[in-house]
């Protein structure tokens, strides 16, 4: 956050952010924040019965087996995080 | 000439007064205004003697334990000095006490003797007299304020070699140094022989040098300068030289005033005995002679001051003249740099303060604890602190603890004794204050450290020593957790070796639940187990410490914990029967906190116990005692195991009889105590039973008396009603009240409550005395006394309802005329009360059947509406609200402009209730007029200079708009946005705020035509106009949410968007509200398109500005966002695969 605006009530708003997780700040990685977005598909799936019956279908699969993969998927969606620089 | 007139004088002079008029006059030259606030601010001149006991207390250095450890070496001044000293103080003041036991049998001996023999001989006065004289006389006449010549120093301590003579005490403790400023040096035979002799002409002895530097409890008051042989200043030669024929030559060149060494080192090793500081009379008394500079503002090094007392100068006074800072060792300039950093945070405006404070916990480290706190804590024992620098000098002490860390260590048993008092301050926030020190100490120090410090206060022979060393024990308990410090604790509890450690030990268990409430809980066992045996301690101090301690435990644990308790039920109970006086009290207090505790089906076995002992103790002439005992007996009736079987026949009887008698409404804590309790007891027993008993009091003849019935019955019947009480008790109760009311002479608010509450609740059966009672009323209404007028009026009030449910119409036009008749009344605070009885009738006989009639009352109350009086004004107001709101149509629309145009005046009113009203009304009247003039006279008020006038202008604005629809109102406020003037243009966007946040969804027939005027405003220069365009789009934008508005709002957020960088908070608050609203309408894809452009933009600040953006849209609408992010499969690079593979997936 800029610093004129540390001591205002926006701070508040930036530690109310910084609590959930999925929430993003100015230095995150373009590795982090994809696999964000892939949880957030992933549950976003889980979360909807039909769509996970249409994957299905489309998988040929047991719902019940297609569930667990991407529950399982979430562990690390786009893979082991890549090496830091420095 | 008759002999009975006054006879002629020879001479005049002027009368006696006149004379003293002018002795007085002569007086109040130097009589100092501020000198009575002045004192009073002071902490010290405040607080109690007890209090004040602080001063006479001894700090020591602690050694730091684990450092020493880690170095190998022995440090001094450790735990076993501090315990050898502590020993050695109970043990003189043992002796002291001997000594006063002796004296006081010796003096009683004496008056036996002078008994026994009346007339004593006339030889054996006279002999008495020459002792007298020889043994004190020639002291008597010396001016207490003129210190002691040495001779009588050196004999004094000829006599002092005692086997606990000040020596002895010096060779057993080399080390230490005794500031007791008000001991006796213990001269025991010269004490018992003058018995009389203040302490004010004793010499202490004098003082060894001490080897480490003490707190130095009273302040050192030597001056700087010696009055009398300082050199005379330029101002002074002037005032003493000829301003013609001299000339003031220059300093030949090298010449290099000399600069004194700095004298304070050690102000009170130099002075032997008392010191009398140079009082700010004598400063005030060179002031006014011109002589004695001023009060530096002005420091160097430091710049201005918000203040400088007399006493700033003693502490500070190495900075107050300029120095060659070339010759300073380091030491000294960091002991300078940390004066002058004291000295802007105690004295300082409040930006100087805040630097200062920053400073001074940057450097904390680089200081030093030792020369850090070697400046702070003698400024906080200054006798003259007053509570804004205790404040920040506190504040100083908690920063600086914090960067200190285990640095600390030594210092603190000093910091201890310095806080330690605050912890038992009156004041509230000091003591919060004193807390967080302590725990923050405590955790800076760590607990060992902690107890190996205190632990020598908890057997100090001062209860006040270990009364606040309990406090702070438990402060700690609560910072480092119970559990860590319950093996101490308990080992305390059991000492053996004095009954004060015990004392202590359970002291701090009892201030460790009254701190911590109901986090005691998952130790409540083992701290009841802890002081269990302190029931049947040989102390009775003790015995009666451990049962408040069990009272405030079970205090803090209800309604929880019961099990915890049983070790202690039967001793308690016991007990009661085996104590009498203080403990007892003690032990029934305990037994109040645990009863409601206990289940239902065993408690009433223990209130039949414990019930015999208190209805004994209803006799007792002890208030404490008295006091408890009620409260018991309510915690008694208001558990659930007790019945009103028992209640009724086993402690009534001798409840009334013993508390319901006159006396106990003398005094206000005991008739506070008895109501509160009668009342739980009518909460089991009923109405009818308290009521009945009580009730024929209401015409005893003491008024206090009938006050407390009433009240008592007051709060019985609100909380129970009145349908308990049958016929002939309703009788009694309403003429007792009638009686009661009329036969006050104190108008107060008891009775006009018991009244009103009394015939509410009887409601329709009041109605056969209701003439009486109107009667009443009227008569009262009509009476002299404005207050008894009053009265009648509030009354009128609270019955207006009653009456009318009673079917007496009749009655309620006769008091409307009566009321408006007295509409001319000139107290305003009865006519407050007149007007809102008149607005309470007309609100239950209704606007068309109001007597007087509403456009005979109307016109009355316009003209009142311009009184200054708030109660008058809110009542008016009220009532002119009700009448616009329910019969406008009776009055003409003149008037009611009129009345508009004064409501424009209560809208710069200091109460809200009355902005409320008027801003209401407004609307009302829009309703009944149609809006097109309200509107007019309201937008004209926008170029008033006042804000409150402009904002409640816009509030009722906007008020006009809700109730007569939006189309009539928004023409002319975007007529009036037109204007040049920059108030009107605000208050019109203002206006449109509250238009749109009143209308939600209606807002979208608005929306276009609105849009044109916020292009404008979201293009304005002006910030204000910028942020409150964002407050209307974000209200529009919620309004119109999935109405197919999304064309103007997209056109809107276009506008917005670009404000996102605006960093003054209210703007940006009100853009990022704006923007967050525009994701409910236009859906969080097009949201998340706007920021992607900047989520990894090459600048910093563009990139914070964009994820907060994100991260609000992200918790919005996390799941929704799921098909809008972008497909970023051809980021993917080795073992990370950024494809989103299931949303390819078709059938």
């Amino acid at each position: 956050m800029s610093s004129e605006l540390r001591y205002t009530a926006n701070t508040q708003l930036e530690h109310l952010h910084a609590r959930y997780t999925g929430t993003g700040h100015a230095d995150l990685t373009k590795y982090e924040w994809l696999t964000h977005q892939h949880r957030d598909t992933l549950s976003s799936i889980v979360g909807h019965p039909p769509l996970m019956s249409y994957l299905a279908i489309a998988d040929g699969e047991a719902i019940g087996r297609v569930k667990f993969e991407m529950t399982e998927r979430m562990l690390q969606p786009c893979g082991p995080p890549p090496a830091k620089d420095d | 000439m008759s002999s009975d007139e006054p006879r002629l004088v020879d001479s005049f002079t002027a009368p006696k007064e006149v004379l003293q008029e002018f002795a007085e006059l002569a007086e109040e030259e130097d009589f100092d205004p501020f000198a009575e606030t002045a004192s009073k601010r002071q902490i010290a001149a405040r607080q109690s003697d007890y209090h004040n006991r602080r001063f006479s207390r001894v700090a020591n250095e602690s050694a730091d334990a684990f450092k020493a450890a880690d170095e190998g070496q022995d440090v001094e001044g450790g735990y076993k000095d501090a315990m050898r000293l502590q020993m050695l103080e109970r043990e003189e003041q043992r002796v002291r006490r001997a000594i006063e036991e002796k004296e006081r049998q010796a003096r009683e001996e004496g008056k036996e003797k002078m008994d026994l023999d009346r007339t004593p001989p006339r030889e054996e006065l006279m002999e008495a007299a020459q002792e007298l004289a020889q043994s004190s006389g020639a002291k008597r006449k010396r001016r207490w304020d003129v210190s002691e010549p040495s001779d009588e120093n050196a004999d004094v301590k000829m006599e002092d070699k005692g086997e606990w003579s000040k020596e002895a005490l010096e060779q057993a403790t080399p080390k230490k140094r005794r500031s007791r400023w008000d001991a006796t040096p213990a001269d025991v035979t010269n004490v018992g022989e003058t018995p009389k002799r203040s302490r004010w002409d004793q010499a202490p002895a004098a003082q060894p040098e001490p080897a480490m530097t003490p707190i130095i409890m009273n302040a050192p008051g030597v001056m700087h300068d010696d009055k009398h042989n300082r050199y005379l200043t330029d101002e002074e030669l002037d005032a003493i030289l000829p301003s013609q024929g001299y000339q003031i030559v220059t300093p030949p060149p090298g010449y290099a005033p000399v600069v004194r060494p700095p004298k304070f080192a050690n102000p009170v090793t130099e002075v032997g005995g008392f010191h009398i500081q140079e009082g700010s009379d004598a400063a005030a008394a060179a002031a006014a002679a011109g002589l004695a500079p001023e009060l530096p503002t002005e420091i160097p090094g430091v710049g201005s001051l918000a203040f400088f007392k007399a006493e700033d100068a003693q502490y500070f006074a190495k900075i107050l003249k300029e120095e060659d800072e070339t010759e300073l060792s380091v030491e000294e300039m960091k002991e300078r740099k940390i004066m002058r950093l004291l000295l802007k945070i105690k004295n300082g405006t409040p930006p100087v303060r805040k630097t200062a404070l920053r400073q001074i916990t940057d450097k904390a480290r680089e200081f030093g604890a030792g020369p850090l706190f070697d400046k702070i804590l003698p400024l906080l024992m200054e006798r003259t602190l007053e509570d804004q620098e205790r404040h920040l000098l506190v504040k100083v002490i908690d920063r600086v603890l914090y960067k200190l860390d285990d640095l600390v260590r030594p210092y603190v048993h000093k910091i201890l004794v310095v806080i330690e008092p605050l912890l038992i301050d009156e004041d509230y926030y000091a003591r919060v204050e004193g807390r967080e020190i302590i725990s923050n100490l405590s955790k800076a120090a760590g607990l060992a450290h902690m107890i190996s410090t205190m632990r020598p206060d908890i057997d100090h022979a001062d209860e006040y020593v270990r009364n606040t060393t309990a406090r702070a024990f438990s402060v700690v308990a609560s910072a480092l957790g119970i559990p860590s410090l319950l093996p101490f604790l308990k080992a305390v509890c059991r000492s053996k070796k004095s009954w004060q450690a015990r004392h202590t030990g359970i002291r701090i268990v009892q201030q460790i639940a009254i701190m911590m409430g109901c986090a005691v809980l998952p130790h409540l066992r083992n701290l009841v187990d802890c002081i269990a045996h302190g029931l049947q301690d040989e102390q009775q101090k003790v015995r009666t410490m451990t049962a408040l301690a069990l009272a405030a435990l079970a205090e803090a644990a209800a309604p929880y914990g019961i099990e915890s308790f049983d070790n202690v039920l039967k001793p308690l109970w016991v007990g009661i029967r085996l104590h009498r006086g203080k403990s007892l009290a003690a032990f029934l207090k305990a037994i109040g906190f645990i009863l409601p505790l206990m289940d239902p089906e065993y408690v009433s076995y223990y209130i039949k116990e414990v019930t015999i002992i208190l209805i004994r103790e209803f006799q007792t002439s002890d208030e404490e005692m008295k006091k408890i005992v009620l409260k018991v007996v309510q915690q008694c009736a208001a558990t659930e195991g007790v019945t009103p079987q028992y209640i009724k026949q086993d402690i009534l009887p001798d409840f009334f009889k013993a508390f319901w008698v006159r006396r106990m409404a003398l005094d206000r804590r005991n008739y506070r105590q008895v109501v509160e309790t009668t009342v739980e007891l009518a909460q089991k027993s009923g109405v009818a039973e308290i009521v009945g008993r009580i009730v024929n009091d209401l015409k005893d003849e003491a008024e206090p008396y009938r006050k407390m019935v009433m009240e008592t019955i007051t709060k019985v019947v609100a909380s129970l009603g009145a349908s308990d009480v049958d016929e002939r008790l309703e009788v009694r109760l309403v003429d007792g009240i009638i009686y009661a009311f009329q036969e006050q002479t104190t108008e107060d608010q008891v009775m006009l409550d018991g009244f009103g509450t009394v015939v509410n609740a009887l409601g329709i059966r009041v109605k056969p005395y209701l003439t009486q009672i109107v009667s009443t009323i009227l008569w009262r209404l009509n009476n002299k006394s404005a207050k008894v007028r009053q009265q009648a009026a509030d009354l009128t009030t609270r019955l207006a309802v009653v009456i009318k449910q009673c079917g007496e119409d009749q009655l309620l036009n006769k008091l409307g005329l009566v009321l408006f008749e007295q509409l001319g009344e000139e107290y305003p605070d009865t006519l407050g009360s007149i007007i809102a009885a008149e607005g309470a009738i007309a609100n239950v006989v209704g606007m068309t059947q109001m007597n007087p009639p509403i456009k005979d009352l109307l016109p009355r109350l316009t003209p009142i509406l311009r009184n200054r009086h708030e109660k008058v004004q809110e009542a008016t107001i009220n009532l002119i609200g009700r009448i616009a709101d329910r019969g406008a149509e009776y009055v003409p629309a003149r008037e009611w402009m009129r009345i508009c145009f004064e409501l424009l005046d209560l809208l710069k009113a200091h109460k809200k209730g009355i902005r409320r009203a008027a801003v209401n009304s407004f609307g009302y009247i829009a309703k009944s007029l149609g809006p097109q003039d309200v509107l007019q006279v309201l937008l004209t008020n926008l170029r008033v200079q006042e804000r409150q006038s402009r904002v409640c202008s816009t509030v009722a604005i906007a008020i006009v708009a809700e109730t007569c629809g939006p189309f009539t109102c928004l023409p002319a406020i975007l007529n009036e946005y037109r204007t040049a003037e920059l108030n009107v243009r605000t208050g019109c966007l203002k206006a449109l705020t509250f238009v749109f946040e009143y209308v939600g969804p209606q807002s979208a027939y608005y929306v276009d035509s609105v849009v044109t005027m916020l292009e404008d405003a979201l293009t304005d220069r002006d910030l204000v106009h910028r942020q409150t365009a964002s407050v209307i789009v974000k209200h529009l934008a919620l309004g119109v949410a999935g109405l197919g508005c999304e064309d103007s709002m997209m056109h809107l957020m276009n506008l917005v968007w670009p404000n996102c960088f605006e960093t003054s908070p209210h703007v940006i608050g009100a853009v990022m509200e704006a923007v967050e609203a525009m994701r409910v309408t236009l859906g969080p894809g097009v949201l998340l398109s706007y920021t992607l452009q900047g989520l990894f933009h090459p600048a910093r600040k563009v990139r914070e500005v964009y994820w907060r953006v994100y991260n609000s849209l992200y918790l919005g609408a996390a799941d929704a966002l799921v098909p809008f992010y972008p497909d970023l499969g051809e980021l993917s690079e080795g073992q990370n695969v950024y494809d989103r593979h299931p949303l390819q997936m078709f059938i």
